[in-house]
This record gives C-alpha cells, sequence and structure tokens, in this order.
C-alpha cells in the first residue's frame, strides 16, 4: 500500500467513523478567555442602586452643596436651578414642577419627576459636572445632592446625606411609574 | 373621541422651533444644489443629467456656492461634501486618464455628487444631541454606516481598542475583564437589526411640525451587526441564582448606564464590534455596544465598559427621569423598552415635488420590535381603502424591510399611507389611536414611542406635505 493510499485510506475510515481531525476543534461552550478580574479592577466602578448599594462613605449637607453648587452647576442650571437654555448650555430646570405631571404642561425636574434620591446621586457623581464629569469628591456629591433636595424642599436644609439617610429620603413622585402595559389591548378591539 | 389639541411645553416648543428653522436651513441649501425636487433625481436621471448648474454646485460647498465660482476656479468652491473628495470633473472622462489606484490611501470615500448627510436637532448643547437619518435618500435596507443616526448624552469618546476593556462581574461566580482581542476570540454572530431612537418623532404628536422624512422619522437606521452573544460571555463568568438584571454601562462622558432584565440578554443580546462589513464607527460605539434587538436604541450602550449583573434594576436617570412615558393622568410607564411595529413612506415623502400624473413606485421602510414585519399596506386615500405592498427583502426579526408599491396618480389630491404588522399579528395604529390611550398632556408627557401611521398629502401640483389625516 503507497502512503497516498493510506491516507486515502485513513480519510475515509474517518469520515465513516465520523471522527474528528486533531487540527479542529472540538465544540466547545466554554473557552477561557479573560482574566479574573481582581476587586482592586472593580473599584473604579459604580452604580448605586434605590437601597443604597454601592453609596460611597463620606456626607454633605446642603450648607457645604450652595458652595459646591455655585462654583460647579449655576452656570449651568440658575443660580435659581431653574435651568439654563442658552445656546452651548441648555443645562435642565432641576426643582419646580410639583403637581404638573397630570397636566396640559407637565413640568419634570428632580422635584417634580424623579422616583429616587439614589440616582441623583449616581447621576451626579458619574455626569456632572457636564463639563468635567466625574470631577467631584464624594463628599461634595453629597452635599450638592443635599442642596438639591432642599432647593426642592424634600429634605431640611440642615439634614446631612450620607449612605444612610440618602436612600431613605422619600421622593415627592415615588409612586408615579407604573411597568410598560404595552402591548395596549385597545389597539385589539 | 374630541379631545384637547396637545399643548408643547416651553422647552419642548423651543427645541421643535429651533428644528423647523434647522430644517428649513437644509432644505434650502438642497434647493439651492439644485434638488428642489427629489423625486427627479434617481427616477429622472436625465433631468438631472443634464443639469449643469446642479451637478457644479454638487461639485461645491455645502454653502451653496454661486455657480459661477467653478468656472471661475474659486478654491472654496473645490470643497467637497462630508465623505467625499473633490476633484475636477473632465469634460470626457474617456479622453483623460483617471486617477491611479491607491491614489485614495486605500480607503475609499463616496462621490463628490452625493451630497446627504445626517442633520443635528439644535439642542442647545451639542454635546448632548441626536443626528438624523436622511431617509429620504437611503437605498434598500442598510443604512450607510455614515449615516446611521446618532444620540450621544455627553459627545462621542476616542477610545484606543488596544486599551478598552469589557469588565463583566456582580452575582457572578468569577468576575471577567476582557479584552476587545479576548472578545474577538470568542464564536461570532452577524446579523441584521434596526435601531430605533425611542423619541423618533417626537415633534410630531401635536401636529405636522417638520416637513421631510428625515426630520419626522430620521432616527431610524439598520445595520450588519457581528458580534458575541451575551449568553456565552454568561458562561465564561457562570451566572449566580437569582441574577435578574444587568446594567450596561458606557465609557463616555455621560457614562451611560441601562438596566437590562436578564431574560433580554440570554434571549438575543449580543456585544457587537462590526458593523456592516467593517469596526463600529466610533458614533456607534467603537470599539464595542450592547445590541437589544427590537430595544429602544437608548438601551444599545456604546462603548460598552461594563456589565454589572444583578438582582434589581439600578433606577438610573435614563430609565426614570428620561425614557419613561408620561401618560395623560400624570402617571409615567417605565421600562417601556420595545419599538412597537412601525413603518414611513420614504419616496415621495415631504418636501418633493412629483413632475405630473404617472407611474410611481412608492417605497418606504417598515420595522418592529417584536420580531419579523409579517406585511405592509399601503392607502393612497388616507386609510380608506388598503392594498398590499412588494416586501423587497427576506423579513428578518428585528430588522427593516424595504418595501414598494406601483402607483398610478391620476393627478388628484391623494393622501399616502403606510402600515406595518409584525408577525405577532400587532398592526401600526393611528395617532388618534395613541392618543386615545397615552392621553394628550403630549410632548412633555408621551414624548417617546410615538409609532403611528405617518401621511403624506400630495397636492395637485405634486408638492408632498407631512401631514396629519
Ligand atoms: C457645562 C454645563 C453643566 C454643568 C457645569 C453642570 N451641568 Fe448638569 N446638566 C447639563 C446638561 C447639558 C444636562 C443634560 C444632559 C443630557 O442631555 O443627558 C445636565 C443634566 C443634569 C441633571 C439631570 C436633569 C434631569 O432632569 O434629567 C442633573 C440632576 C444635573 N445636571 C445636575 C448637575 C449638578 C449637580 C451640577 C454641578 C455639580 C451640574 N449638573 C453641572 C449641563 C451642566
Amino acid at each position: 500500500m503507497s502512503t497516498r493510499d493510506l491516507i486515502a485510506g485513513t480519510a475515509a475510515l474517518c469520515l465513516a467513523a465520523a471522527c474528528a481531525l486533531p487540527a479542529h476543534a472540538q465544540v466547545q461552550t466554554h473557552y477561557g478567555f479573560g482574566t479574573a478580574a481582581a476587586p482592586a479592577d472593580l473599584a473604579k466602578y459604580f452604580a448605586i442602586a434605590p437601597d443604597g448599594s454601592g453609596l460611597p462613605p463620606g456626607s454633605g449637607t446642603a450648607a457645604e452643596g450652595a458652595k459646591v453648587y455655585a462654583e460647579n452647576c449655576s452656570a449651568c442650571h440658575g443660580s435659581q436651578l431653574q435651568g439654563n437654555p442658552a445656546k452651548g448650555i441648555g443645562g435642565d430646570k432641576l426643582i419646580g414642577g410639583r403637581g404638573t405631571l397630570a397636566s396640559a404642561n407637565p413640568v419634570k425636574t428632580v422635584e417634580s419627576y424623579w422616583p429616587y434620591s439614589t440616582t441623583l446621586f449616581d447621576y451626579v457623581k458619574r455626569a456632572m459636572p457636564f463639563s468635567s464629569p466625574g470631577s467631584l469628591t464624594d463628599d461634595q456629591v453629597y452635599s450638592v445632592v443635599a442642596y438639591v433636595l432642599s432647593q426642592a424642599h424634600i429634605i431640611k436644609p440642615a439634614e446631612t446625606m450620607n449612605a444612610r439617610t440618602l436612600p431613605r429620603v422619600k421622593m415627592p413622585n415615588r409612586n408615579g411609574f407604573i411597568p410598560d402595559p404595552r402591548p395596549e389591548l385597545a389597539l385589539y378591539r | 373621541m374630541r379631545r384637547d389639541p396637545i399643548v408643547y411645553d416651553e422647552k419642548s416648543q423651543r427645541m421643535a422651533d429651533e428644528m423647523v428653522k434647522a430644517e428649513a436651513k437644509l432644505i434650502a441649501r438642497r434647493d439651492l444644489e439644485g434638488q428642489d425636487c427629489d423625486c427627479k433625481d434617481g427616477m429622472f436621471p436625465s433631468r438631472v443629467a443634464t443639469n449643469r448648474r446642479a451637478f457644479l454646485l454638487a461639485a461645491g460647498s455645502a454653502a451653496g456656492i454661486a455657480a459661477g465660482a467653478m468656472a471661475s476656479g474659486d478654491a472654496a468652491a473645490q470643497q467637497a461634501l462630508p465623505g467625499a473628495v473633490h476633484y475636477d470633473v473632465p469634460p470626457d472622462p474617456t479622453k483623460v486618464q483617471g486617477r491611479p489606484i491607491g491614489a485614495d490611501g486605500g480607503y475609499g470615500t463616496r462621490s463628490q455628487f452625493e451630497t446627504e448627510v445626517r442633520e443635528r436637532f439644535p439642542t442647545a448643547n451639542a454635546y448632548t444631541s441626536w443626528s438624523f437619518t436622511p431617509l429620504q435618500k437611503m437605498l434598500g435596507n442598510v443604512t450607510a454606516s455614515g449615516l446611521h443616526y446618532e444620540r450621544d448624552h455627553n459627545g462621542i469618546p476616542t477610545i484606543d481598542p488596544g486599551r478598552h476593556r469589557l469588565a463583566v462581574h456582580g452575582m457572578v461566580e468569577t468576575p471577567k475583564i476582557f479584552t476587545m482581542a479576548d472578545i474577538k476570540r470568542f464564536p461570532s454572530v452577524t446579523r441584521r437589526h434596526f435601531i430605533e431612537c425611542a423619541g423618533n418623532g417626537l415633534t410630531e404628536w401635536k401636529k405636522p411640525t417638520l416637513k421631510t422624512v428625515q426630520g419626522t422619522h430620521g432616527l431610524l437606521s439598520t445595520s450588519e451587526w457581528v458580534g458575541v452573544p451575551f449568553a456565552t460571555i454568561a458562561r465564561e463568568v457562570g451566572l449566580k441564582d437569582g441574577a435578574t438584571w444587568v446594567l450596561a454601562e458606557g465609557a463616555d462622558a455621560a457614562v451611560m448606564t441601562r438596566s437590562i432584565p436578564m431574560d433580554k440578554m440570554l434571549t438575543d443580546a449580543f456585544l457587537a464590534y462590526g458593523q456592516n462589513g467593517e469596526a463600529i464607527r466610533p458614533e456607534q460605539g467603537y470599539p464595542l455596544r450592547l445590541m437589544l434587538p427590537g430595544y429602544e436604541g437608548n438601551l444599545h450602550i456604546k462603548w460598552l465598559r461594563r456589565l454589572e449583573v444583578s438582582d434589581k434594576p439600578y433606577m438610573t436617570r435614563e430609565e426614570t427621569s428620561k425614557y419613561t412615558d408620561l401618560l395623560g393622568n400624570g402617571i409615567a410607564r417605565q421600562f417601556t423598552f420595545i419599538m412597537d411595529a412601525k413603518s414611513v413612506i420614504t419616496f415621495p415623502s415631504g418636501n418633493m415635488k412629483l413632475p405630473g400624473a404617472g407611474f410611481y413606485n412608492i417605497t418606504g421602510l417598515a420595522w418592529s420590535g417584536r420580531g419579523r414585519v409579517q406585511s405592509v399596506d399601503v392607502s393612497v386615500d388616507a386609510g380608506k381603502t388598503w392594498y398590499p405592498a412588494r416586501i423587497e427583502v427576506v423579513a428578518e426579526p428585528m430588522c427593516t424591510v424595504r418595501f414598494s408599491f406601483p402607483w398610478m396618480w391620476d393627478g388628484k389630491p391623494a393622501v399616502l399611507q403606510s402600515r406595518c404588522m409584525d408577525e405577532t399579528g400587532y398592526i401600526q395604529p393611528t395617532l388618534q389611536q395613541l392618543i386615545a390611550i397615552r392621553g394628550d398632556n403630549g410632548p412633555f408627557g408621551s414624548i417617546y414611542h410615538l409609532n403611528a401611521i405617518q401621511s403624506w398629502a400630495v397636492a395637485v401640483d405634486g408638492s408632498v406635505t407631512n401631514v396629519h389625516a
């Protein structure tokens, strides 16, 4: 038997027996790519849930927050937190609008619309100030959050915000949301 | 049922007014370029080809430089539009040599005569804004990558793929960090899907506001995406019992976050790095984007850097303050993920002008976030009678289809509409039906998820306008 015949014979045998050639990988469900993450690799990430999980140590009050706000937010959100629609700025109005949601002209703000206080901390820490996001210390974030909530008359001016107190703040529109009811049954009449 | 008219709040009114102005500018520019009648372009190529002024201007700048500029060799007129390079046009291309191969550096550009661009919605701040796909000029089913609509909440980041990392952690057995090279080693999937912004059409609740289909429907685009199913990554890290949500986070300056139900993540979510045959575009999330077929555009987290497996939604700003649908009764719907079935006629569409009675191939796009498009109907009498359209492609799940409908226009006023039915049997509703359900504190209330039937009125003189019919 020549070598050629031998190879051909083996191939035929292989086909018949459905045996895989060694160069092919077997079907896999796990690949082992990526590296195990150490806590230090994940330290820079955060997400703060309504139960307060993810809130960092630290604290702040509205009095300190007024200063943080004046320096870091006021230019874009207005000295009275009324918003600034000017070209190049477009910072949202942050307070007011309570009682307007069912009206013909609903005004959605942190005060009137946001269901959770923790969202405010999470969002300011990750995305504000808009022109230098993530530049505030955690104490500054607690402070400016306290300031916004107190200007919105949601907390008292003297209340301290920290990982324990912030999740307990009850937002005015806490019960203003329902899950998606679609598909809308009225469309099947 | 009679309802009070929808009132815009100050901010929405301002944005809508600004958009009307911006669109008017765009239209004026197109008119200057000699494309006052979009229908002629392509439909009647000979007319366009003999329109010397249009050609000269198309070769000129977007500002619409005077017709003489090219002839006098004005340098400003030599500027090409975005995505193109200007070359002098020889009188007879068969009598001079063309450009040597490779002179473009190895990456081609579109023809200098193609002028369509995305148009930015004039929000006050250009870092948090969106740009519309020129649907009236899109051919076929897939959107050119450079014309894919975008919505960014704090600009487009520049990310070195060599340094980009994806962290997958939370309720998993082995939290892991993946490099782009790691991600590309996994078996991949290739799928065509549309992405539509939940706010597509937000100016159109109260009255027909924008003139063109680019303005009314341009936050919709379709690409072929390549990536790794989340399920594959899930097995690598090992999901723990009780995990019901996944938080996805972007590496942009908004550090965008959304919570996604595990059910969706394990049904068809994938992590895309390819778009239309090449790497995903920076505006679309380079180097990695979460694909959630049929879900709101905002959930397709771009520049994806982190997936945190959890047992609860995080109630991020984009799933509370934004992307929730305030109803007439003051209560808001939350986690309204799916984009319902929708369609639109892209030719003829707003601001075009038909040259006269005769044959027209009506064409448009239809899509559904719940599955495949089953059928598309077209009406030329404002919905009194409906006829089946042709579907030009094989319908795929959560992907647009291109449809067409042969129409013999008798020269009388007509109102063109299209209506999509998806494979679940859902039929695209009218605006009146939607408002009856969701209430009418409109634009700043239920600004999102407008999937109503669109109407284009054709007048006796052939002009096409956006109407509510
Ligand atoms: C350079 C301008 C600018 C600065 C400075 C700025 N913001 Fe903003 N802010 C914006 C813009 C623009 C948005 C809207 C972002 C978007 O569209 O996603 C915004 C959004 C917000 C929102 C969300 C509002 C809503 O209703 O969804 C909050 C809360 C907020 N900013 C708080 C702050 C705080 C607190 C500071 C100071 C620490 C601050 N901002 C500094 C421009 C700014």
